[in-house]
């Protein structure tokens, strides 16, 4: 093997950068035409060479040179002959460098395409001239525009398979080309090869007189991707601001757009707070000018209140709203349903949104849309979404930074879908609820909490009511939104026509159960106080709140309770004064399995309230 | 609007994902090899920050068998830039003499694996940046830039979460950890024009010089103490090596070369058609071993 020639390499280290992705369908040989491509342009190390010859006597072919092993890493791949995530690939002509991102083919895979996909500016897209234009060819083009994708190369592959026929490839390019129109694409090129056999790998081919264009990686080390430049001005999303000292204060992170010189105006977002640049570093370096894609430090000339997730621009004309529509692509193994809350990523802010209506499903190969209630895996659709508060955003088509975004699942902290925004909604102009769903999940989503009902039981005089009441204190502070029920509030009202026989204690714990439920619904954290005695009846209100409930035994024993007697009850009770009184002349039946237990015989309230909240956050959804 | 070079490219990178982590991850910690790779990663850190310090330490996981002047490197360093550096070593191995003549894999399974394992753990840390790059090795080049380890810090390469644009998810579920590789889209070519356009110091053992060697399998071992067991029939001989990576001394194979500037090193790698990780003893063992330590949680 030839060496390159380095000395020659070294003089361009200005030189630019090119990240492209490959993708095609399981035996479209993907791998092999990247293999092949560093091999003939030797651009691969010797030693990995001569792993690639001991692999190949090991792998399927039969010991002829297999150039798919010198992509295909991980182990698991290499036994199942397929690819099932993205390898990158990393090689320098001494026109360019270039990163590949070699991405998988199989349908289940989709989500790892779409990985590959977001990192680059041009796809290489496989055919096979003998299979011609698959569902899976569609599927990758249809994923690379939605990740932003705008410049291809269709790489129609195996041509040495059909004797390199002009016919065959030429009806392949129309249908390609039609299939494309419905697809914002700057550049496309569409090129005959043979990956096995290396036709217009590195070098035009013998075999394709008839093809005028230029071969695989002659076309890729002179394609222009730049993007253009944008209108919308200088955009820095805050990452993070930094305050070494008390003289110091600089807004960092990398710039989205534009370019920002020293003595500038800039607005903060969403605060709307103007002021000029004091001065500016590019990592550790002042300048006077710094431009997009460089990691800056800002500093301003007054305190202007800018924390994470904020931005600086100078246009202020960005969209800061709550509710938007987006193209969805689901990637997590649980599917998505309408009504359930994730937390929303874009730029450098995360919030807690909510996808509050399937649009419609986009059929992946045909990009039909289809009715849809939820979304599975690897499927694609147009949603409305609905944040917590207000975001700055902008359209994907003007902003790759401010209109793309992740969702994360709240419990199991998986990146669950990745989205691009279309167009923002107005919440007053937009009937955005589909039928009746304004759900319990929506409901309890808007308040960005998980509805619980905490049932307290015990003997009067046990501390229930002063530790439900502390509790309630507690979660408020914490931000969440509760409703205590207790004897005030319930006995003098709604159950105002109940006594104290057995009948009426039955209906009442009902009433109370079902009102609690109706508050679960309302997205509240509900928090009832009363002694609830029987087993039965706290079964019952089990059976009617459902999964919310969470039952809480205040077990302070008798003895104590009796011997605390705040109102005087159990004296009364002892004097035949009160009938039917609990623990006295009427059971307490002990709850047999409560969810938390607490006995506040030897310990003060404030100790109390700490172990119940250690115990009750454990079923808080987090913030 | 002009773009940026490749080399600024990789740069605004890796100073993004260094900010993300120290602003999302609770308890963040650079581990540092004091090889080239740290190096850079250290010095990415310090711009990634500056005026202020990184807001994270470094961690050394130290197996005894260091160079002698990658230790003092490293000790003078952290003096210098005024950084906090933790040093943890897996004392149980060191007890039960646990040495890369005598245990083979067994040695970087215990002293590099547990012992990094370890340190995160005691320290709590949950979050790790290492200077791992894509080019290095193929499973390496399947791994995302944030990785997530379960509570017994294994990678599950079959389950990694989708990492889109520069949308970096940071949660952890209970008993996960994080690793982060800023330098993911780095190749070696890369990192020796940074250190060359930076001009950031880096250990002289990557520089030739007439050393004290003993020619084993193939490889240029240096003998850097008294601990090194000759072989019967093994010599030192004084050769002219300089070293491509750096690790654990009697593990390290170095290359004789009469490269003493770093112009003259890039010259020599370009032309060199070997990948680096022909000087690691363990990668040797088969296509597939790195995939497996990785799995087990080396880093």
């Amino acid at each position: 093997m030839k060496p390159a020639k380095p000395m020659e390499k070294m003089t361009h280290p200005t030189r630019s950068l090119l990240k492209f992705i490959t993708c095609g369908s399981v035996d479209d040989g993907k791998s092999t035409l990247i293999g092949h491509m560093l091999y003939d342009a030797k651009l691969i190390y010797a030693d990995q060479e001569q792993t690639l010859l001991l692999d190949s006597r090991l792998g399927s072919r039969e010991g002829r040179m297999d150039y798919s092993l010198l992509l295909d890493g991980l182990t698991a791949e290499r036994e199942q002959g397929i690819t099932i995530d993205v390898a990158y690939r990393y090689f320098t002509t001494q026109e360019r460098s270039f990163i590949v991102a070699d991405t998988p083919g199989h349908e289940q895979y989709t989500r790892n395409m779409a990985v590959g996909a977001s990192f680059a500016d041009l796809a290489v897209i496989l055919v096979d001239v003998t299979q011609g234009i698959l569902t899976q060819t569609k599927r990758h083009l249809r994923i690379s525009a939605l990740m932003g994708i705008r410049h291809f190369v269709v790489a129609v592959n195996k041509m040495d398979l059909i004797a390199y026929d002009h016919h065959r490839f030429e009806a392949i390019k129309n249908d390609f080309l039609s299939l494309a129109s419905a697809y914002e694409v700057k550049t496309l090129q569409i090129i005959p090869v043979s990956a096995t056999e290396g036709d217009n790998v590195t070098t035009r081919s013998l075999n394709t007189g008839w093809y005028q264009g230029l071969p695989l990686l002659p076309y890729l080390e002179q394609v222009e991707v730049t993007r253009e430049a944008l209108d919308a001005g200088f955009i820095l999303p805050v990452q993070r601001v930094s305050r070494p000292n008390h003289a110091f204060r600089g807004f960092q992170g990398q710039i989205a757009s534009g370019r920002v010189s020293v003595g500038d105006t800039l607005i903060s977002l969403p605060g709307r707070e103007s002021a000029r640049v004091k001065s500016l570093l590019v990592t550790d370096r002042t300048v006077e000018l710094a431009t997009t894609g460089q990691p800056v430090t800002v500093q301003l000339d007054r305190d202007v209140d800018i924390s994470r997730g904020c931005l600086l621009v100078q246009n202020p004309d960005l969209n800061v709203a709550d509710l938007f529509t987006a193209t969805l692509l689901w990637m997590d193994d649980t599917e998505l349903i309408p009504g359930r809350s994730y937390l929303l990523k874009l730029g450098t802010r995360v919030l807690p949104a909510t996808v509050m209506t399937i649009k419609h499903q986009i059929d992946m190969t045909s990009g039909r849309q289809i009715p849809a209630g939820k979304l599975f895996k690897n499927e694609m659709a147009l949603c409305d979404i609905s944040l917590s508060e207000n975001m700055v955003f902008d359209e994907f088509k003007h902003n790759r930074t401010l209109g793309s975004f992740i969702l994360m699942d709240r419990l199991t902290n998986m990146t669950s879908a990745c989205g691009t925004i279309d167009h923002p909604l107005r919440r007053s102009t937009n009937v955005i609820w589909q039928k009746t769903d304004v759900t319990r999940e929506v409901r309890a989503a808007q308040k960005n909490q998980k509805p619980l009902t905490l049932w307290f039981t015990g003997l009067s005089g046990s501390g229930k009511s002063t530790l439900a009441n502390e509790v309630e204190k507690r979660l408020l502070a914490m931000g969440r939104h509760t409703m205590l029920l207790d004897g005030d509030n319930v006995r003098h009202g709604l159950n105002k026509n109940l006594g104290f026989t057995e009948v009426d204690r039955v209906e009442n714990i009902r009433r109370i159960a079902e009102v609690a439920r109706l508050m679960n619904d309302a997205g509240l954290i509900a928090i009832t106080s009363f002694i609830s005695p029987y087993e039965r009846d706290r079964g019952n209100a089990r059976e009617i709140i459902g999964d919310s409930y969470m039952e809480i035994h205040v077990s302070t024993p008798l003895e104590e309770c009796e011997k605390r007697d705040v109102k005087g009850l159990y004296q009364k009770a002892r004097n035949g004064q009160i009938p039917n009184f609990t623990g006295i002349s009427s059971p307490y039946e002990e709850p047999l399995s409560p969810d938390i237990s607490i006995d506040t015989t030897h310990i003060s309230i404030e100790e109390a309230t700490d172990l119940l909240m250690q115990q009750i956050s454990r079923y808080l959804s987090p913030l | 609007m002009k773009t940026l070079s490749h080399l600024d490219q990789l740069e605004a990178e890796a100073i993004y994902i260094i900010r993300e982590v120290a602003a999302e991850c609770e308890k963040p910690v650079m581990l540092y090899s004091i090889g080239k790779d740290s190096s850079v990663m250290l010095h990415l850190a310090l711009k990634a920050f500056y005026p202020e310090k990184p807001p994270f330490p470094l961690l050394h996981i130290d197996t005894t068998w260091k160079f002698k002047e990658m230790i003092r490197f490293r000790d003078r360093k952290a003096v210098e830039l005024g950084i906090e550096l933790l040093v943890h070593t897996n004392q149980e191995g060191v007890q039960k003499g646990i040495n890369p003549f005598d245990h083979g894999s067994a040695y970087t399974d215990i002293m590099k694996t547990e012992a990094l394992k370890a340190g995160l753990q005691h320290h709590g840390f949950t979050a790790a940046f290492g200077g791992g790059r894509r080019d290095e090795e193929k499973s390496r080049a399947k791994e995302r830039i944030f990785s997530f380890r379960n509570s017994a810090h294994a990678w599950d390469p079959r389950n990694q979460r989708p990492e889109l644009w520069q949308l970096f998810n940071t949660r952890l579920n209970k008993g996960e950890s994080l690793r982060v590789f800023p330098l993911s889209n780095w190749t070696e070519k890369d990192i020796w024009q940074y250190i060359q356009r930076e001009k950031i110091e880096i250990v002289p053992l990557y520089f030739a010089k007439e050393r004290p060697v003993v020619i084993r399998e193939g490889n240029l071992i240096m003998v850097d103490d008294h601990r090194f067991k000759l072989r019967p029939g093994e010599e030192i001989q004084m050769k002219k090596v300089r070293f491509r990576t750096l690790g654990c001394y009697p593990l390290t194979g170095g290359l004789e070369s009469n490269a003493d500037t770093l112009q003259a090193i890039i010259d020599e790698t370009l032309a060199t058609l070997t990948s680096e990780r022909t000087s690691r003893v363990i990668d040797r063992e088969s296509a597939a071993s790195m995939e497996r330590r990785k799995r087990e949680g080396y880093f």
